[in-house]
Parts: C-alpha cells; structure tokens; sequence
C-alpha cells in the first residue's frame, strides 16, 4: 500500500487528522471522534480496516499502554511527497488546502 | 419493571470494592457472602437510594476473552455521569488512575477513560448545555 492510496480516502484524511490533533488513542477513542467531529458512522471493524491500511503505509504505528492498543501518526513517509516535488521558497502561493469535502 | 442494578465483571471482588468506594467514592450499599464470592453493590453518594452497580465476580470462562477483546480497543464496560470531567480527571490521576483517554471535547459531551484495576476500563461523561 503506498501513501498516496492510503491518503485518498475522506475517512483515512479525518483520522490521522484526528492522531495529530492527539496522539495515542485507541480504536474506540478514534470512532468516538470520528462519528462526533466528522458524522463518519463507520462500524468499528470498518475503521479498524482503514487503520490497517494506513499502518501498512507506514502512516500510523501502535504501541502497548497496558493491556490497550493504541495509535500514533507517523509523518515521516509524507517527507516523500516534498522531496519528489520541493515547493519553490520564494513564491507566495495562497491557494487554499482545505480539500476536505471531495471524495 | 425497573432497572435497579446493573452489573460489571471484577477481577477480585474485595479489591474491586477498595476502589469503586475509596478512590471513586462510591458507597456500599450490600456485602451479602454467598460462598465464594459476595453480593456486593454500590451506590452513588449522590443518590444512595438509585441505581446499585453490581461488582461481579469475573468467574465465567467467556468473559477473560471478552474483557480483553474490549481493553484492546479502549473499549468502556461501562460509563458513569459526571458534572465535570476536568474535575474527576484531576482528582483520579491525583488518587493515582490510569486514564487512558484524557478529558476529550466531542462536542455535545466531553468524555474521559481510566482503567479500573479490575479488568475494565470506564468512561465517564458529561453533558453540555446546549446552547
């Protein structure tokens, strides 16, 4: 699975939105933030498929916390996509980035 | 038909009582022995004659694979009502509770999850007046 399938998807975006906004949670934490903040009423087996794509992406990893599981970002593949293609420093470009509402 | 109690699984029932009554703050409402294990309830201070919950023995073989399946996913057993979560949050990680999801705005609730050294983890919640 590379990133750019692994970011091509509405829910995919608004959960690792949502390990930036706070890192390690688990699946039921993630569910409850996306069915609250984003209306995304996907079922619990559905996102924990989509975290399974983006942790074969290399965009999330999980760690241990007792006997919970939890998920961090992991933004270091994203680098990729600025060195493939360096934003020219000295150009002021404003467009907006908020894309949110397609796909 | 009322619901009078309801019921959540403990790991131990003793320990369990310790920490529903001196750490949460939950009062003993019945400690009946019954062989092995007891009839123990709790109540809410803030409504002794409400709802009991039930602290359970965790004996049946289902519920080791049950309760894991739910910790793994940072899933509550069950939830309590709070006025304010920053508050119990406060005062629980002072008593030494181990949350698992800090205070967390969702818009029409803010929740929070610690683990209740039984075997379960435990959401509490508050409500947002609406504007």
């Amino acid at each position: 699975m590379d990133i750019y399938r692994a970011i091509a998807d509405r829910t995919r975006r608004a959960i690792l939105d949502e390990l930036v906004d706070r890192s390690d949670q688990s699946l039921f934490e993630l569910c409850a933030r996306l069915i609250m903040k984003h209306g995304i009423g996907s079922s619990r087996q559905a996102i924990s498929q989509h975290l399974d794509v983006l942790e074969a992406a290399g965009l999330i990893r999980t760690r241990r916390e007792g006997r919970s599981k939890l998920h961090w970002f992991e933004g270091a593949p994203l680098k990729a996509i600025g060195e493939r293609w360096p934003i020219p420093t000295d150009e002021h470009t404003s467009h907006s980035t908020d894309e949110d509402n397609e796909t | 038909m009322r619901i009078n109690w309801t019921s959540i699984c403990v790991d131990d029932q003793e320990k369990a009582l310790r920490f529903y009554t001196e750490t949460l703050g939950f009062r003993l409402k019945h400690n009946i022995p019954l062989g092995e294990h007891a009839w123990i309830t709790v109540v809410s201070e803030e409504a002794p004659e409400g709802t009991e919950l039930v602290l359970e023995p965790a004996g049946h073989p289902a519920v080791v694979p049950f309760r894991k399946a739910l910790v793994e996913d940072g899933v509550p057993y069950t939830a309590f009502a709070v006025d304010d979560v920053e508050a119990e949050h406060e005062r629980l990680v002072a008593e030494g509770v181990r949350f698992v999801q800090p205070p967390t705005d969702l818009g029409t609730v803010i929740t929070a999850v610690f683990d209740d050294t039984c075997g379960n983890l435990i959401q509490i919640m508050e409500e947002k007046a609406q504007p």
